[in-house]
Order: C-alpha cells, then structure tokens, then sequence
C-alpha cells in the first residue's frame, strides 16, 4: 500500500494501538461491541459513502448473520470462525436477492424498499422457528476457534474480534481504493456519465451491495458469538437506523468516519443508560435532526475538512 | 456512579477518546454488603403484575429481615428488560461482571429468565425467579444456582386447564404469546386437554410483545369452532384477548374462553363486569388470611395502590428465604458461591406469612399449594380489590409437576 | 352456518372488514405521504409518529380538558398539524437545496424523538382509550358481527379519503398545488405565496396522519410504537401504489388491506408478509408502481 496518504497511516497506527491497549483498561464485552458495530458501519458505508445508496434495511443482513451464525454454532456446533463464515455467506445471498430488486429504483426509492424489504425479513424471523420466535437463540456457545483455542474467555475473544474488525475494514479499504471502487465513486459523482461511458453501471451497484450485506453479516455473526444470543433486535429496523446514525455521526464518505461513529455511540448508549435511561433514544433522534441540519460531514469529515487531507 | 466518572464522560461526548468503565472496577462495596438486583418489566404489558411492585416487595424482604443486625448489608438495584432476552441478559451480565451483584430476583418473561438463567450459573451466583413461568427453570434448563419460586406452566395448566376440561370444554383452539412462555403454557395445559380425551382443534401464535389487536387471532378461533379458546398470554394481552373477544361478540355465540395465567391486576383492569365468572389458579391472593392481609396493608400504600399479586409476594418471599440463607453461609461465602447459597436455601425449610411453611425441591422447585379461584360478580364485593372467591386448594401432589417427569440433571434417580 | 372454501363465512367476512380497516388506515397513511411527497418531495419518516401523537392527543383532551372523542377527531389533526408546520418552518425547509435523503435522515431522527418523548411520558404498554358511547356495541347482520366502531372507521376513512382527493384533483385549491409541484417557480410569479403552500401542504398531510391516529386509538391500544410498525408497511404501500396519484394511493391501501385480509383466513402465517412480497413482485413487473409514472 504506497500510495496511501500519511494521514491515514497516521490515523490507521492510531486505530491500531487503541484496539491493542484498551482491553488491558477497559471491559472488553463493551469493546468487542464497539467493533462488532464498527465492523457494520464500516460495510453500511460502502454503500451510501462510495455508491451515493443509502439502504434503510441493513439490519436484515446484520440479523440474518446473527441468527445464522448462531444456529450454526449451537445447533451444528460449527466452530466459530465457521459460524460467522455461514453467517456472512446467507447474509451475502439475502443481499443479492434484495439488491438485486432494491437497484431498479434510486434515491428516496430505495431506500424505503430496502427498508421494506428488511421488515419482511423481521417478520419471517418472528415467525420462523429455528429463530426461537421471541426469545431469540440463547446460550450460543463461544467454541474453540479453529477447533483449538478456547475463546471463552473476553480476553481471548477479543482479540479474535479484533482481528475480524481489522480484516473487515482493510478488505473494504482495499475495494475502495481499486479500480472497481473508482467506477463506484463515478456512479456516486454522476451514474448517467458512468453509464454512457459504457460501465454497466447495475452490475457495480450490485456487487458492492452483496458485499455491504457479508460484511453486515459478518459483524452480526461476530455479535453473535460475543453475546451467545440472537435476537430480533438484531434484525428489526431500529438496527437499520443504528449503522446510518453510527456512518452519518462518524462522517459518511470517510475511511475512519464509521468506526468513529460506531465508538461514539455505544459508548454513549452504554454510559447515558445508567444516567439518562429511557432517554437514550431521544438523545440519538437528536443527534440525528443536530448531524443533518448542521454536521452533515461528521466528526472525520471535519476533521478531513480542517486538515485538508483525506481521513 | 462517581462524580469523576461523568466528568470522563463529558470528555467522551466530546468525541475524545472513549474513557469508560474500567474494566475490573466493581463499586465500592465492603465483603458483607450483599447486592440484589430486581431484573423486571418496568414499561411495559407485566409492569402492574411484577413492576416496580417486586421492586418494593424486595424492599420489604430486606426491611422485615433486617440485615443490618445480623451483621451484614444488603442494597437492592433494579433494571428494566423490556421483555427482550438480549436486553435482559446484557443487563445481567453486566450487574454480575462490573456491578457486584450477586442475586438476581423475579425475572417476569420465561425468555428473558432463560438467558439470565445460563448466565447465572455461568458466574456462579443466584437467580431467584417469581414471575417468570417456563418449566424449563426446573427442568432441562435446571441449575444448581436458580430456585423457581411461585408459579409455573404446569400448575397453571393443572389448574385452570383440567378445571375447564372438566367443565365439559373437550374442543380447544389455543391462543398463544409467541415466546417460551406461551408456547410452554400452551403445551402444559395441551397435555391435559388431551390426556382427559379432548382434542385441540387449533393454535395461533402472536407476536410479543407489540400485539394490542387480537381481533383476526380471535376470529381465527372462532372459525375453529372449538368449544374453549386457550389464551396461553398474561398481562396486557391477556386484557386485550378479552375485551376484543366481547367486542365481536364471541362469547355470546357459546365459546369459553380460558385465562390460563390470570393475575389480580388484570382483573382489576378489566373490570368485575367483564370479569366476573372467570376461572383461574393463583399461588397467592392478598385476602386469603391474616399473614397476606397484614402484608398487603403495608404494600400496597407504597405500590399506588396497586394490591400485591402473586409476583410480588413470590419476590417478597424468595428473598427472605434468601438472606436467611446467606445469613446461615456467611456473607462472603455467598458473595463469592451461588451455589452454596442456593444449596442452603434447599436445606432450610421455608417459613414465611404469605405462603406459609415450605420446602425446595432438589430441582429448585419451590412447593406451596395453589388455589383455583373464581371471580366474584360485581354485586358480590363487598370493597375494593375484593374480587375472588375459592373454589378449591389445590394440593401439593396435584399442583407440581412430578420431580422425575422434569428431566432436571440436578435429580439422581 | 355456511362455509366458503371450507372456512365459515362468519370468520371470513369478519377478516375482510378487518383487512377493509386496516386498509383505512394504510390508505389514509399512504395518502398524507403521497401529499408530502408530491409537494416536497420528501420521505417523511415521522408520519408514524405523528399518527400516534395522533392518538395520544386525543387520549389527553379526553383525560386533562374533558373533550369528548368527536372533539378529538376534530382538534387532534389541527394541534398535530401544528406542530408539523412547526417543524416545516425549523428544519425541513433548510433542507430543499440538499439531497432529498437528508430530508429522509431528519424526519427519521424526529420520530426517535418523539416516540422517544412519549415512551418516557407514558410508558410503552399502552394506555385505553374508550370507544365513545354513540359507537358502543355491535350490529349481529347474521353472516357476520360488526362492531359499530370498527363500521365507523371504514365510513370515516373513506369519506376523508375521498374528500382530500376532490380538493386536490377537482377544485381550483388543487389546480395550484399541482401546479407548484411542477412549476413552483411560475406558480410563484403568478403570486401564489408557494412556501407558505409547501408549509400547509406539510401541515395538511401531518393531520391526514394524526386523524387516522384519533381513529386509531379506540381500536389499537394507544402505545408510543403504534405507528412505527405501522408505517413501514405504509412505505412497502407507497412503493406498490406509486407515489405518482393521490387516487392510487387511496385505492392502493384499501386493496392491500383487503388482500391482507384474506390472507389470515386462508394463509395466516403470510398475512405479515403478503404486502412486502406484492411489493417485490410489482418492483419486478411494473418498477414505477401500479400508479406511478415512470
């Protein structure tokens, strides 16, 4: 990786210590959360950040690796890394099935069927029995990864975690800054010049969808593991509305923005429960109408504004 | 929480770096203090049965027994689950990991108590369940570190269920709360109706919690033609169920329905007209004698007047028996060994104003008996909240599901 | 009693006037949105909530001033539509440069507020409110039982309904809405006060909303989420209606309600999930929406 900017080393060696030193200070279940969702935010952004689509119904390939990955691990007794592999696998087919209707509309459009579509599959989940209904699928077994380490401890799933977090956002680095995300980007900028240069703009949009949703399922999968639960939260929409608070808060567009984002409000929904309660989601719908009126660009994005560099 | 720690928070928002709870940080808290936390609905459709009333119920627990002079603390936190597993055990696991708590009490919702019930012996400490209801407690989910205190599936069953059955209701179509608690009612009290030679003729199952319209499952039930409609609910859905049943006039064309979990404050909340004549099985009732009576008196000033329901004096009980047997282990054994605290209130026998003398099964079945109750019309009472009269006591034998039937590991055979 | 493909005719007509009022509401719904959209051209996520502010508003005029249901159905929609005009002026008005998904992204964070307010004001498991007396009671017609309020919903809907598409498609009113859909700058030489018709037009679909509200609330128990499963299924509405026509929408909800319906009787596990897959098979054959113009 030559060509990547010094800001962004700097930024990335700044990640990479945080994740290395803040088990040996902090609860770890709370930091395997944060990644968990840093990792889904990260894949959400791939599509609203380098596409231009905001999907509303991203909590179906979270939820359905959720479920998947936890069924795998129970009732298959799948190791883990296996588990979430199956997770993200269905999760990738789910999106290749909704992206595959979702991208015949554009803007406002496609964002209500995605999230339509989502809801669908909350309500198959409510219905379906290998969900366990209501009470979700409980006491998901951690597991030996790779049939060896015994991750039942936070400390040895951390670091696990951590390392499917890392993978996740550098392969997404990776397909941003190839060709392929280049064609994305001019979709974003203008998808009628895209088109007239000869791109098959449909196809793109597609692929970056199936692989938003793995990456969906696989931090579902991976939140799976690390709660020993799957649950309908996973999978109904305020989910969905989560990883778009968690992007636009973060900076959507950004490289560092989504995990960012993703830090700042679980934190905040961890330390304000005990203070403010119920009051939470008030907070968060604040945050939302503040970020849209008067932040659109997000912690990175004005960090990367004053800068000048790209974050 | 420390004022230090909120000015670390503003720092946090600030979108700073994140300086959260440090990891082993437990609260301040001296080896005696015992720490119970009250894990129940405080928003939502149980929050009048269980609710801030188990809250206060564990209060009084720890006032009539007064820690204080046998040489320990004891504080009580309480958390809202609002009735979701994950939720629920987030909590759970928090309280146990960061929070210091070391028993966990009432637990309305069989889904949320599940979780918290592998969670519990996970870390070895205590979970003593009143308003939550699944068999699976004391049976192939038993642990040596969960006593299931009031009720369950099965006494309501063996209650409210063979009662119907026989009263001639042989045709059942069940409506059902989609979660374990509904589906382990549903199954109890199916056992019954088949094994006395009545059929099912149909179930529906809703979603839960969020459904307030029962209309169309109602209907569904009608088109069953099945002589009792099963609602395998509690609470709110349980109110909705029969309010809506009147609505479209179900009732008046000759089917029964049967409350199979029926709790005083849903009564209250139906009124005895619409009430009045229901049948239902109840491990407590604050008029029985002079013990719930006295209770009742001091409860229910401090609860909105809202009068103790079998969940509340499940939670008042369980932790009195409790600190009687943290009192007999040691404080900071039983901080440090669910297990032994669990196993000694197995050991002593249960002595308490509400239900009387008593004992646990090896499984963590608590044994009391229960009682079929009929609700009084409105021109039979005689004041407020004076809503049943006892149509029989149900014995121990009949009232429990047999020890060996349960399939608990804890049970040598 | 008779049956018909072998379920008893009772139940059957009984869930079709089930699904007819449920397809009051998506229709009313859907109908609020598709006036928002048509003049804005924005998602408004909160009509949800503003649906179920609807039914809190009415719960209160009853519980803190006395008024009656019938005052409710008349002042609900005026307060609720207030504070919509309210928030046109504050926040969605700063947002027409933008991409219309801004508009979207604010409306969502309003109804987290709102329904976030409301579930701290009164907790979420809802609290009764009474069928008004002059609607008490059911009429037994022999093939079914009507309950008389559940009759007055359909009969309301369905007059409002027809009513906003008479103003909008029939009247002069009308002709200029359109008009400044199409030419907002034209219209606005022709000295029409345009912003302040996008403000009432915001404020009139936000009413359209807290009306079904009102109606909603002796029926469902009024509860701080009752319109946020409620308006997903609007949004798969809109997309099978097309946001093009106001009598599309109208026709749109009832039809998707009536086939909901229907599904209960015969298939009741789909009922949850007919209108999301008519959505994807209508994506599939007629992108636009069966009333949408491409």
């Amino acid at each position: 990786m030559n060509a990547v900017p010094l800001s962004q080393r700097i930024a990335f060696a700044a990640m990479l210590v945080l994740i290395v030193a803040s088990p040996f200070v902090l609860y770890p279940v709370f930091l395997m959360k944060v990644l968990c969702f840093a990792l889904f935010a990260v894949a959400f952004n791939l599509l609203i950040g380098f596409v231009g689509l905001l999907s509303f119904g991203h909590a179906a390939y979270f939820g359905m690796g959720s479920y998947v990955s936890a069924h795998a691990a129970k009732v298959w007794g799948f190791t883990p890394e296996l588990a979430i592999l199956s997770g993200a696998v269905v999760a990738a087919l789910l999106g290749a099935a909704f992206g595959w209707l979702a991208i015949r509309r554009s803007g406002i459009y496609f964002a209500m069927i995605t999230l339509a579509l989502a809801q669908m599959v909350y309500f198959v989940c409510v219905q379906a029995p290998f969900t366990g209904g209501e009470d979700g699928i409980q006491a998901v077994p951690r597991g030996h990864l790779f049939g060896v380490v015994d991750l039942s401890s936070d400390f040895a799933l951390y670091w696990v975690v951590a390392a499917v977090f890392l993978a996740g956002f550098l392969f997404l680095y990776r397909v941003v800054h190839s060709p392929f995300g280049q064609v994305l980007k001019a979709i974003r900028e203008n998808e009628a010049r895209a088109v007239s240069l000869g791109y098959r703009v449909d196809d793109y949009k597609l692929i970056a969808f199936v692989l938003s949703a793995a990456l969906a399922g696989v931090a579902g999968g991976t939140k799976a593991i690390v709660f020993q639960l799957a649950t309908l939260t996973d999978v109904n929409w305020p989910m969905s509305g989560e990883a778009v608070l968690m992007t636009l808060v973060g900076g959507i567009g950004t490289i560092f923005g989504p995990p960012v984002g993703a830090l700042v409000i679980i934190t905040m929904q961890n330390e304000l429960a005990t203070i403010l309660g119920a009051w939470v989601t008030v907070v968060q719908g604040g945050i939302f109408v503040a970020c849209v009126l008067a932040f659109r660009r997000g912690i990175v994005g004005e960090i990367q504004a004053k800068l000048g560099k790209p974050l | 929480m420390t004022l230090n720690r909120r000015t670390l928070l503003g720092t946090a928002a600030a979108g700073a770096l994140p300086l959260v709870t440090p990891m082993r940080a437990p609260r301040a808290q001296a080896g005696n203090t015992i720490r119970i936390g009250v894990l129940t609905d405080l928003s939502s459709l149980y929050t009048d049965l269980a609710g801030q009333g188990s809250v206060l119920a564990a209060r009084m627990a720890v006032e009539d027994f007064n820690p204080g002079a046998k040489g320990f603390n004891v504080d009580i936190v309480s958390a809202d689950h609002q009735n979701k597993a994950d939720v629920g055990s987030t909590t759970a696991r928090t309280w146990y990991d960061r929070d210091g708590v070391d028993a966990i009490v009432d637990v309305p919702n069989s889904g949320v108590a599940l979780a918290v019930n592998q969670i519990t012996r996970e870390k070895n400490k205590v979970m003593l369940v009143s308003a939550g209801a699944t068999t699976a407690l004391t049976g192939a989910s038993c642990t040596p570190n969960t006593i299931h205190w009031t009720y369950d599936t099965f006494s309501q069953a063996a209650g409210t269920g063979r009662a119907m059955v026989a009263a001639g209701g042989d045709s059942w179509f069940f409506i059902t709360a989609d979660y374990a608690f509904g589906h382990a009612l549903e199954a109890d009290t199916e056992k019954f109706v088949t094994a006395s030679g009545g059929r099912v003729l149909g179930k529906v199952r809703t979603p839960f919690p969020g459904t307030t319209d029962f209309s169309s499952f109602l209907l569904q039930a009608q088109s069953s033609r099945a002589k009792v409609i099963g609602l395998a609910n509690a609470g709110g859905d349980f109110i909705n169920c029969v309010k809506q049943a009147g609505e479209f006039g179900i009732t008046r064309r000759g089917q029964k329905l049967a409350g199979l979990l029926v709790f005083i404050t849903d009564v209250h909340g139906l009124g005895l007209q619409t009430a009045q004549g229901l049948t239902l099985t109840d491990a407590f009732y604050w008029d029985r004698n002079d013990g719930s009576r006295a209770f009742s008196e001091k409860f229910h000033p401090r609860n909105r007047g809202i009068r103790p329901t079998m969940a509340h004096a499940g939670v008042y009980a369980s932790t009195l028996h409790y600190l009687k047997a943290v009192e007999a282990v040691g404080a900071e054994k039983a901080k440090a060994d669910g297990a032994a605290v669990v196993a000694k209130m197995k050991e002593l026998r249960t002595a308490d104003p509400l239900f009387g003398e008593g004992e646990i099964r090896p499984d963590g079945r608590k044994l009391h008996p229960m009682f079929l109750y009929e609700v009084k019309a409105p021109n039979e009472s005689r004041g407020p909240w004076d809503y049943y009269k006892l149509i029989r006591e149900i014995p121990i034998a009949d009232a429990w599901r047999p020890l060996a039937e349960g399939g608990c590991s804890l049970v040598r055979t | 009693m008779d049956t018909i493909f072998g379920v008893p005719a009772v139940a059957l007509y009984g869930q079709l006037m089930l699904g007819l009022i449920n397809g009051a509401f998506y229709a009313l719904l859907s109908l609020g949105l598709a006036v928002i959209f048509g003049m804005m051209n924005v998602i408004n996520f909160t009509h949800g909530a503003q649906f179920m502010m609807g039914a809190f508003v009415a719960w209160m005029l009853l519980e803190w001033l006395g008024l009656s249901y019938w005052w409710a159905l008349l002042l609900a929609p005026l307060i609720v539509g207030a504070t919509g005009v309210v928030i046109e002026r504050l926040m969605i008005s700063r947002l027409y440069r933008l991409d219309h998904l801004y508009g979207l992204l604010l409306t969502f964070g309003l109804a987290l507020i709102i329904e976030g307010v409301f579930r701290n004001l009164f907790g979420s498991s809802g609290i009764p409110y009474r069928i008004p007396d002059q609607l008490q009671g059911a009429m037994d017609l022999g093939f079914m039982f009507l309950p008389n309020y559940r009759g007055w919903v359909i009969v309301a809907s369905v007059v409002v309904c027809f009513g906003t598409w008479f103003v909008i498609e029939r009247t002069k009113l009308g002709a200029y809405l359109r008009a400044a859909t199409e030419r907002p700058l034209l219209v606005q030489a022709f000295g029409v006060n345009v912003p302040r018709m996008i403000t009432l037009t915001y404020g009139f679909g936000v009413a359209l909303a807290a009306f079904a509200g009102v109606l909603a609330a002796p029926i469902y128990s009024v509860n701080p989420n009752m319109g946020s499963q409620l308006i997903i299924v609007v949004f798969a509405v809109v997309v099978i209606g097309g946001m093009g026509s106001i009598a599309g929408s109208i026709v749109t909800g009832f039809g998707l309600g009536l086939v909901e319906g229907l599904t209960k009787v015969f298939y009741p596990e789909g009922s949850a999930t007919v209108i999301f897959v008519i959505m994807a098979i209508v994506l599939l054959l007629r992108p636009a929406g069966l009333f949408g113009r491409a």
